[in-house]
């Protein structure tokens, strides 16, 4: 700050010219070492376990909305880092992030996405389109391409509710900044193939807001029943997965009475069918 | 060559304060005042895209009169100066004192280092856990800063709107009552009554119970029941007073 504040305190010319509508940009022109992902990195150390992974997450669609669900557990190895960790972040009214990866990037990463998209809702007086918002997070992982490259690899999945269209959206995203668009369910992190597979089986088109969160918790199960990285609804501790909702009024983080309710379903069910619910063959 | 006159620095200075109150009068006002849940920002603004008022962070809301221009700058400066110190600490460490501090700086050192002080007057509003901690900053075009309680008018004929305002202000008022208190002394701006209609007014809100960010713009069918509300409760009163 010393830097910003010659000329007796009076904000320096940066604060106060017109320009950019972007808070990265900005801050890459006053104070750029703040950014994450900017740091040089000592080559040819090994980088595992500086940071904690962040596992498995899902979203789905239905009528009206979009859920998204994470598990808690962040891992460092075979070693469990942290057992109650909230990888989802809510971005803003209409918007939600959720991580895997290298934790304390994609952490950074959501914080900065966050201000980025209130930032640019307070200069312009209006808020960015669902697209608009998909494309900026798109341009901020590849600027973290350097840190990747050397292990921290932070991927996002960005849902949203789209007023124009009337609906809820998913998007996930490569490490190099690739962008996709994802129709009805997706599922990222390590236990994401056993957490997708699951869902292909359960997902209807015209699930209610609640059934679709039940859905997301049983293909979580499915993906800690499978994946040692991914934690299950830790019924002792009271540790459940956390459950963000998306609708036109907004978003919504689940109560956790409401959420230990639909995971005691899931648990109960699995102690009658511990493969979970099936799907007709035909 | 012709030898520059002298000038007292008096006289420079005042000819500077001088041109910036009056480059502040030539615009309407705009008033803030405390209510029962937060603080209650409007202007007299005419148009629908160019704000007077906005947020600036959580808690903290800005207002301006004066040149549209230079307040815009003083906005954009203020986001991005709560936006980064958030970024860097927390967002419950941006605060109102902060972004007034701010402004009064630059606005100190424009007024004394440009040959012409910025035409404007700005408020920073900070909504608390309780009315006893919201904070209303008032900063000046030459820098000073005042900490104001209750209500303040600006810009335009501010001392007649203060005077009316101060006749009308009800402390913890509802947010209608107070909305129709507010629209009332713009109304008699220059000692002439106008009417006031929901397009031709700016309003907004810092709202204490609001989660997250506390600032909302109150306009469209919510600003017209307000005023409404606000008008019923006014006739009526004038009525009870009539009776005895």
């Amino acid at each position: 700050m010393s830097e910003a504040f010659k000329g007796g305190g009076r904000l320096p010319a940066a604060f106060m010219n017109p320009g950019t509508s972007s808070f990265v940009e900005f801050l890459a022109e006053v104070n750029p070492e703040r950014l994450p992902g900017r740091a040089d990195l000592p080559t040819g150390r090994p980088t595992e376990h500086l940071t904690p992974e962040a596992t498995t997450i899902v979203a789905l669609t239905f009528p009206g909305g979009v859920v998204l669900a994470g598990d808690r557990r962040a891992t460092s190895g075979n070693v469990i880092a942290n057992r109650d960790m909230d990888k989802l972040f809510r971005t803003d009214e209409f918007s939600a992030m959720a991580i895997a990866g290298a934790a304390g990037i994609g952490i950074e990463l959501a914080k900065l996405f966050q201000v980025e998209l209130e930032h640019y809702e307070k200069k312009e007086g209006r808020p960015l389109s669902l697209e608009g918002k998909a494309n900026r997070l798109a341009a901020m992982i590849r600027s973290n391409l350097g840190m990747a490259m050397q292990g921290f690899v932070v991927v996002p999945l960005l849902v949203g509710y789209d007023e124009g269209r009337e609906q809820g959206r998913i998007f996930s995203y490569d490490p190099v900044g690739g962008r996709y668009e994802e129709h009805r369910y997706h599922s990222i992190g390590s236990g994401s193939v056993y957490a997708k597979s699951a869902l292909k089986k359960l997902y209807r088109d015209d699930l209610g807001e609640s059934d679709a969160a039940l859905a997301a918790l049983q293909s979580l199960y499915d993906a800690a029943d499978d994946d040692s990285a991914t934690g299950g609804p830790d019924v002792y501790r009271k540790i459940f997965p956390l459950v963000d909702v998306i609708t036109d009024e907004g978003h919504r983080r689940l109560p956790a009475d409401e959420v230990a309710e639909l995971a005691a379903t899931v648990v109960e069910g699995r102690t009658q069918h511990p493969d979970g619910p099936t799907a007709p063959v035909s | 060559m012709s030898m520059p006159f002298y000038v007292s620095p008096e006289q420079i200075m005042k000819d500077k304060a001088d041109y910036a109150r009056k480059g502040i009068a030539r615009g309407r006002s705009a008033v803030v005042l405390q209510y029962d849940g937060g603080i209650l920002f409007v202007a007299d603004n005419m148009s629908r895209t160019l704000h007077k008022i906005s947020e600036l962070y959580d808690r903290v809301a800005f207002a301006a009169v004066g040149r549209y221009n230079e307040f815009e700058n003083l906005r954009l400066a203020g986001v991005r100066y709560a936006d980064s110190h958030g970024y860097t600490y927390d967002r419950s460490d941006v605060t109102g004192q902060m972004l007034a501090n701010a402004y009064a700086q630059t606005l100190g050192s424009i007024f004394t280092e440009s040959n012409k002080p910025w035409e404007v007057e700005i408020v920073v509003g900070e909504v608390g856990e309780t009315a006893d901690s919201d904070q209303i900053y008032r900063i000046t075009f030459d820098g000073s800063v005042v900490d104001e309680r209750d209500f303040l008018a600006m810009g335009g004929s501010a001392e007649h709107v203060t005077t009316v305002l101060r006749e009308r202000y009800v402390k913890d008022a509802s947010l209608a009552a107070a909305l129709s208190a507010a629209v009332h002394a713009l109304a008699h701006e220059n000692g002439e009554q106008r009417e006031l209609e929901a397009t031709s007014l700016e309003v907004a809100v810092l709202e204490r119970a609001r989660p997250h960010r506390k600032f909302r713009r109150v306009q469209g069918d919510r600003l017209t029941a307000l005023l409404a509300q606000g008008h019923a409760a006014d006739t009526k009163d004038t009525d009870t007073d009539s009776d005895t």
